[in-house]
């Protein structure tokens, strides 16, 4: 038994490690509140471009000396802008939309970062490093767990409506569009954290992954936030502990983990 | 039959158009009780980025307290018409007031009931949750459903004989029972003037006697009725007046009735002609 507690407590020893663990908590728990609302709406795709259109706007911060999260949230405000004009305009679908702007913009990420060879200085922002995180990075976690989860308590039933039944909610005056765009400037402040969490390429597994698990296992909106934040907070620690005893890259980890939840959801549901 | 020029409405006064989405914010005006419930003249209305007119020309004069049928063809425009008078739709010209007021301009006097159809019933919420929705526009912005609100839910539920699925995920319904728990939620919202597309499509024998239930017991009250129906075998006693409608025009009722699609819509037979294109019997201006 104190076996056990020893390889549970052993890796918090290390301030890296508690700071880890805090951020994984931070960003999974308003990823997945979010995530949830990104399943029921089918905007994954929209989460995962938002995810890589902040690429140009990381290595433009980085380029320039700004604080990156600084790049990235204008990016993602612009992206999620761009979208809603877009589809707005009727002139294309908004999938193809989202395509056209998302992969636009990654590959001017790339680009940039090609030519100021800044591979290795970004890889971190890429594929996630949530080790290093540092006191403002958790800082501005918890600010942006305030922001997103706050709004989704005070608009629960607005989001609700519009997402349920837009024209009914048009016709009591409450406009599903804007209800939308709130939802994207939310989406765009989540990306930002779940980056240095997971990275930019599989941030939206961290919007995805434990919603749907946990839309698995109950059909209440409320009840499905907080189990998809137990299954997120769960990956991240076993996340955590895999990157700690089996020396792997903790992002990918807390997405495999998070992963395994869904495989152990439909079991159950079964 | 056109109609006669007396029973025109007198044509409202110029109003700015409505806000554009005052959700929660007080009615814009008072109550006037000797409004029309609807007035339309020379109503013109195209979907946002078409060029094609959706309406055109369309005139329609419903008085408050009375049951309005809207009777056409499929794509005659009846959808169109209701979705313009709850303020969905930009009007391109011509006049609509509806309570004396531009297009939503009174959110919480005005339910509107869409097409079964445009819901997304996978969403997982129960049917009592779905009725509380009609409260919403009384709530606006940050207040929560209180125990008067869930009282007034519990009341139009029972109302509605759908009490015993009020726990029940809205997706485990029949359509009977969907569109009973859609209507419980117009009831819910105490609107003035209720616009139901279509609320007795493809439903069961049941919900459709409910249905007809509480669109008498709504006319008694004093409350406006306007439904879009394909349902025209008793539009003389349930209506206090027709309006045909065919390729968004109001029309003469054709003699031989409108082809309706059968296995559609289930209850399609000919149109009993009675009143006339615009014409709301016994009820002028």
């Amino acid at each position: 038994m104190s076996a056990l507690l020893d390889v549970l407590v052993e890796p918090f020893r290390w301030g890296f490690m508690e700071s880890g663990l805090l951020a994984a908590v931070l960003v999974g728990v308003t990823c997945a509140c979010l995530g949830v609302y990104v399943v029921l709406r089918r905007m994954a795709f929209i989460g995962d471009a938002l995810a890589h259109t902040t690429l140009p706007g990381l290595v433009v911060a980085y380029l320039a000396g700004w604080r990156l999260d600084v790049g990235a949230l204008a990016a993602g405000v612009v992206t999620a802008g761009a979208i809603g004009w877009l589809a707005g305009k009727r002139a294309i679908r908004e999938d193809t939309a989202i395509g056209i702007v998302f992969t636009a913009a990654f590959a001017l990420g790339i680009l940039i970062m090609s030519r100021a060879h800044a591979y290795r200085d970004l890889s971190h922002m890429l594929f996630g490093d949530i080790l290093a995180v540092t006191r403002s990075d958790l800082a501005l976690m918890v600010v942006v767990a305030a922001v997103v989860l706050g709004t989704l308590a005070l608009l629960h039933k607005e989001i609700e409506l519009t997402s349920l039944d837009p024209a009914y909610a048009a016709s009591i005056g409450l406009s599903p569009s804007r209800m939308r765009y709130v939802l994207l400037l939310l989406l765009a402040l989540t990306v930002v954290v779940g980056i240095h969490a997971v990275g930019v390429v599989l941030t939206s597994a961290l919007l995805v992954t434990p919603a749907a698990a946990a839309g698995m296992l109950t059909d209440r909106i409320p009840r499905m936030m907080l189990v998809a934040a137990a299954i997120a907070t769960a990956s991240g620690a076993v996340g955590l502990y895999a990157s700690y005893y089996a020396d792997v890259a903790s992002g990918p980890a807390i997405v495999l983990a998070a992963t395994a939840a869904v495989a152990l959801a439909a079991a159950v549901r079964r | 039959m056109s109609e006669p020029a007396a029973a025109r409405p007198t044509p409202a006064p110029p109003h700015a158009s409505a806000p554009r989405f005052p959700y929660g914010a007080h009615d814009r005006e008072p109550a006037d009780p000797s409004a029309p419930a609807i007035a339309a003249e020379d109503l013109r209305v195209a979907y946002p980025h078409s060029p094609v007119l959706a309406l055109a020309d369309v005139d329609l004069f419903v008085p408050q307290g009375t049951r309005q049928a809207l009777v056409g063809p499929n794509g005659a425009g009846k959808s169109t018409l209701l979705m313009a008078a709850a303020g969905l739709l930009p009007i391109v010209g011509g006049r609509l007031t509806v309570l004396g007021l531009p297009p939503g301009g009174a959110p919480r006097r005005v339910a509107y009931l869409a097409q079964r159809a445009t819901l997304d019933w996978t969403f997982p919420v129960t049917v009592r949750r779905l009725v509380m929705g009609g409260r919403y526009a009384h709530l606006g912005w940050l207040r929560r459903p209180d125990a008067g609100d869930a009282a007034r839910v519990d009341a139009v539920i029972e109302r509605l004989g759908i009490a015993a699925l009020a726990e029940r995920r809205i997706q485990a319904l029949s359509g009977g029972q969907q569109q009973r728990a859609l209507l419980a939620r117009a009831l819910a919202q105490d609107a003035e003037l209720l616009l139901l597309d279509e609320p007795l499509n493809a439903v069961d024998a049941e919900s459709r006697a409910v249905i007809d239930g509480v669109l008498d017991a709504l006319r008694d009250e004093g409350r406006t009725v306007i439904v879009a129906t394909h349902d025209l075998g008793r539009l003389e006693a349930d209506y206090d007046g027709v309006l045909y409608l065919a390729e968004g025009r109001t029309v003469a009722p054709p003699p031989g009735g409108f082809v309706v699609d059968a296995h559609e819509h289930g209850h399609g037979h000919g149109v009993a002609a009675h009143g006339g294109a615009g014409v709301t019997r016994g009820c002028g201006p």
